[in-house]
């Protein structure tokens, strides 16, 4: 189990435009575990965009200079969004399967690749801070690249619990919430009817937060959530967690 | 609907859209199937390993399909049943009225079947004159409508029970119920009669079995049972690659597709079908035919989405699809709706007229978990996206900004300036940090969502300014 040395951050470009407090919170949090944050400054983005709109030369584009910037560095890289590392650990390797070179060293970054959630809970104390009170409900949203991709299931539900938060279910939870990238704005109706079924399980349930792994997620729900007029946040894990002190 | 009267994919998705009593309908039926199938699923130990297994025995005899096709037609003459292979539907189609037409058959019923609904068999057969009817409940309720089917398993998922009682009333004249028992017993009363009049006999396969020649279907009504027997001719129609080897390879595939299609351990009727009636049966056909269709899967099976061809058609894909579950399956607008459909039509079809269904995904990946056989839909998907975007299939702005994103991502310094100008341009369209309409493409996303607007300072800007010493 890793508990210190370097990790690199690749904060995705989601983050660096939308949400640079998601990226701050998690270099906190890093911290906080006993490791040392760097940032490769020349990321710029994965290059999932291209990649799932069928534009596979320009993804591969971008997939060999991100694959440049974080070969020049070492320890394991972090990302705090579970689409974006799966596009690195799993669908780089796709994306250079006629070209055994790139291949060879898209294997090599993806072993080295953690999603934000599974390094934390890796690295969790032994006995969590005890939780401070009146923690909000909070409802966890599994991003479907997180869950289904990387198989990440409980490591974000144990996190959340140790800051004492009360994790609210919802029906049909692990389903898609219907951003699905490019497809949000290509099919806009679609991924709507999609989002509105999410919108009414969460209304019900009731939380007071929607937390989840993956900005692009949060930024679908969150702007359905709000134009709704719904009380109801959303928040990036990172900052959930920072904000908990863990 | 004629190929040339169907509107584009996105009118079809929005008439689905609208339609609130199909909400309904798909509501009920595939939360429900989700639930059984996980608890059929629970009584099969070793269902991952079996899963595994018959994947591994699917794709090893997809890489040797020919060999397995030729032992199956072996088997099959040797006990008696004649083959017929069939490059396209029309010649699949031409075939069934030969044979209609060599044994002088008027009266037709059919059990259900993906492949005869994919040649549009019984547009044919009726445009001849001859008398067919569909005797799966779903399927007569689909024919009595003159309707499609909307799902590969249950064919009027996209119908509620009151739809099916009015439909009922309309169109063969039974009293109006909403009691699935009684609808079930108006449809067998009329059924009855058929059965016991008809020449002839079409059902689908499940599976052909090509060591033993063996044809195997499963129905839970029984109808498929009466279609092979009473008829004096009974004519097979399936797909080239609905073969497995052996008969131990089927009984892994039943346990699969049983539990993975209706949530059952095993369907009420599984019926072995191997040649017509010898002297001394009791029952039987007496004249046995097998009609092995292509209709493009050869063109399949040579390319990268061969795969696709391992699917036994359980419909469990579709059920867990977020978008089936929001436009169900005709608006796919062909015979194999979901995310198999997807992959399928247009490898069967083309992806140039049907390259809309691929991108009609999240890439979520339900389907691939739920799939019996892990088939790696959305890597197909992805992988038809690519093609369809080489062959130019993408709409020329999105083609610009692709190519202008690829551009600037390899370069960070041209990316950073970039980047600048758009948070600029949003951020001068927002309000309290939030963008209520977006103009070009995002004018998709405000349609619906309020867009978050970019930050006044991007990530690496407060990185740098906490790490002085940092170097760009």
């Amino acid at each position: 189990v890793l508990v210190s040395g370097t990790v690199q951050l690749f904060h995705t470009c989601l983050v660096n435009e939308i949400a640079p407090e998601v990226g701050m919170a998690a270099a906190r949090l890093l911290e906080r575990r006993g490791f040392d944050v760097a940032v490769p400054l020349d990321q710029t983005c994965c290059g999932q965009p291209a990649y799932n709109a069928g534009f596979h030369d320009e993804a591969r584009a971008v997939a060999r200079h991100t694959l440049a910037v974080l070969e020049a560095t070492e320890g394991p890289i972090v990302v705090p969004s579970g689409s974006c590392a799966d596009m690195i650990v799993h669908q780089y390797e796709v994306l250079f399967h006629g070209q055994p070179d790139w291949r060879q060293r898209a294997h090599a970054v993806s072993l080295r690749t953690r999603e934000l959630s599974q390094l934390l809970f890796e690295s969790r104390p032994a006995a969590p801070a005890a939780p401070p009170p009146g923690a909000p409900r909070v409802a966890y949203h599994p991003s479907c690249h997180l869950l289904r991709g990387l198989r990440v299931r409980d490591q974000p539900l144990a996190l959340l619990a140790d800051t004492g938060a009360e994790l609210v279910a919802f029906d049909d939870q692990e389903e898609c919430c219907g951003f699905g990238g490019v497809f949000s704005i290509k099919s806009p109706e679609i991924s709507a009817s999609i989002m509105d079924r999410k919108l009414q399980a969460l209304e019900t349930a009731a939380p007071e937060r929607l937390v989840s792994c993956d900005l692009g997620c949060l930024m679908h729900l969150g702007g359905g959530l709000r134009r709704r007029g719904s009380a109801i946040q959303v928040q990036h894990l990172a900052e959930a967690l920072d904000e908990a002190g863990s | 609907v004629t190929a040339a009267a169907l509107p584009p994919f996105a009118d079809r998705a929005r008439t689905a859209l609208a339609d609130t009593n199909l909400h309904v309908a798909l509501g009920r039926a595939t939360g429900q199937l989700g639930s059984r199938r996980a608890l059929a699923f629970s009584s099969l130990e070793d269902s991952e390993r079996i899963r595994d297994q018959v994947r591994r025995t699917k794709m090893e005899l997809l890489r040797d399909l020919a060999s397995h096709l030729e032992q199956f037609e072996e088997r099959l003459v040797a006990g008696g049943v004649r083959v017929h292979w069939a490059d396209d539907a029309a010649a699949a189609n031409r075939t069934v009225l030969d044979i209609a037409r060599a044994s002088g058959v008027r009266r037709i019923v059919k059990s259900k079947s993906m492949a005869t609904e994919e040649t549009h068999l019984n547009e044919t057969l009726e445009g001849a004159g001859l008398h067919v009817v569909e005797t799966d409940l779903g399927e007569y309720v689909v024919q009595i409508g003159r309707d499609r089917p909307s799902h590969i398993i249950l064919p009027i998922i996209h119908m509620t029970r009151e739809d099916v009682g009015r439909r009922m009333n309309e169109t063969i004249g039974v009293p109006y119920s909403d009691d699935p028992a009684t609808l079930a017993r108006y449809a067998r009363e009329k059924l009855r009669d058929e059965f016991l009049a008809a020449d002839m006999g079409i059902t689908g396969a499940n599976f052909g079995v090509a060591e033993t020649g063996t044809i195997c279907l499963v129905t839970n009504e029984g109808n498929g049972r009466m279609v092979t027997t009473l008829p004096r001719v009974h004519v097979v129609m399936m797909g080239i690659e609905r073969l497995v080897p052996t008969m131990a390879d089927l009984d892994l595939a039943l346990k699969l597709l049983a539990r993975s299609a209706t949530g059952q351990k095993i369907t009420a009727y599984t019926s072995l079908l191997r040649g017509p009636r010898r002297t001394g049966d009791e029952c039987g056909a007496q004249e046995m035919h097998v009609v092995l269709l292509d209709n493009g899967r050869a063109e399949i099976l040579a390319g990268e989405d061969a795969e696709i061809l391992g699917c036994i058609r359980c419909g469990a894909c579709l059920n867990v699809c977020p978008i089936y579950k929001s436009i169900g399956g005709h608006a796919y607008g062909d015979t194999y709706p979901g995310p198999v459909g997807a992959v399928v039509t247009p490898g069967l079809k083309g992806l140039r007229r049907w390259s809309p269904l691929p991108e009609a995904s999240t890439l979520c990946g339900a389907c691939r978990d739920v799939c019996p056989l892990r088939l790696d839909i959305p890597r197909m998907l992805l992988g038809l996206r690519g093609r369809a975007t080489r062959e130019g299939g993408a709409p020329a702005a999105l083609r610009t900004g692709m190519k202008a994103f690829a551009w600037a991502a390899a370069r960070p310094t041209a990316y950073r300036a970039l980047t600048a100008v758009g948070r600029w341009v949003m951020r001068a369209k927002a309000h309290d940090g939030w963008i209520r309409r977006a103009p070009g493409l995002a004018g998709g996303w405000t349609r619906f969502r309020d867009l978050r607007a970019p930050a006044a300072r991007t990530f690496q800007d407060l990185w740098r300014e906490r790490s002085p010493g940092t170097r760009r």
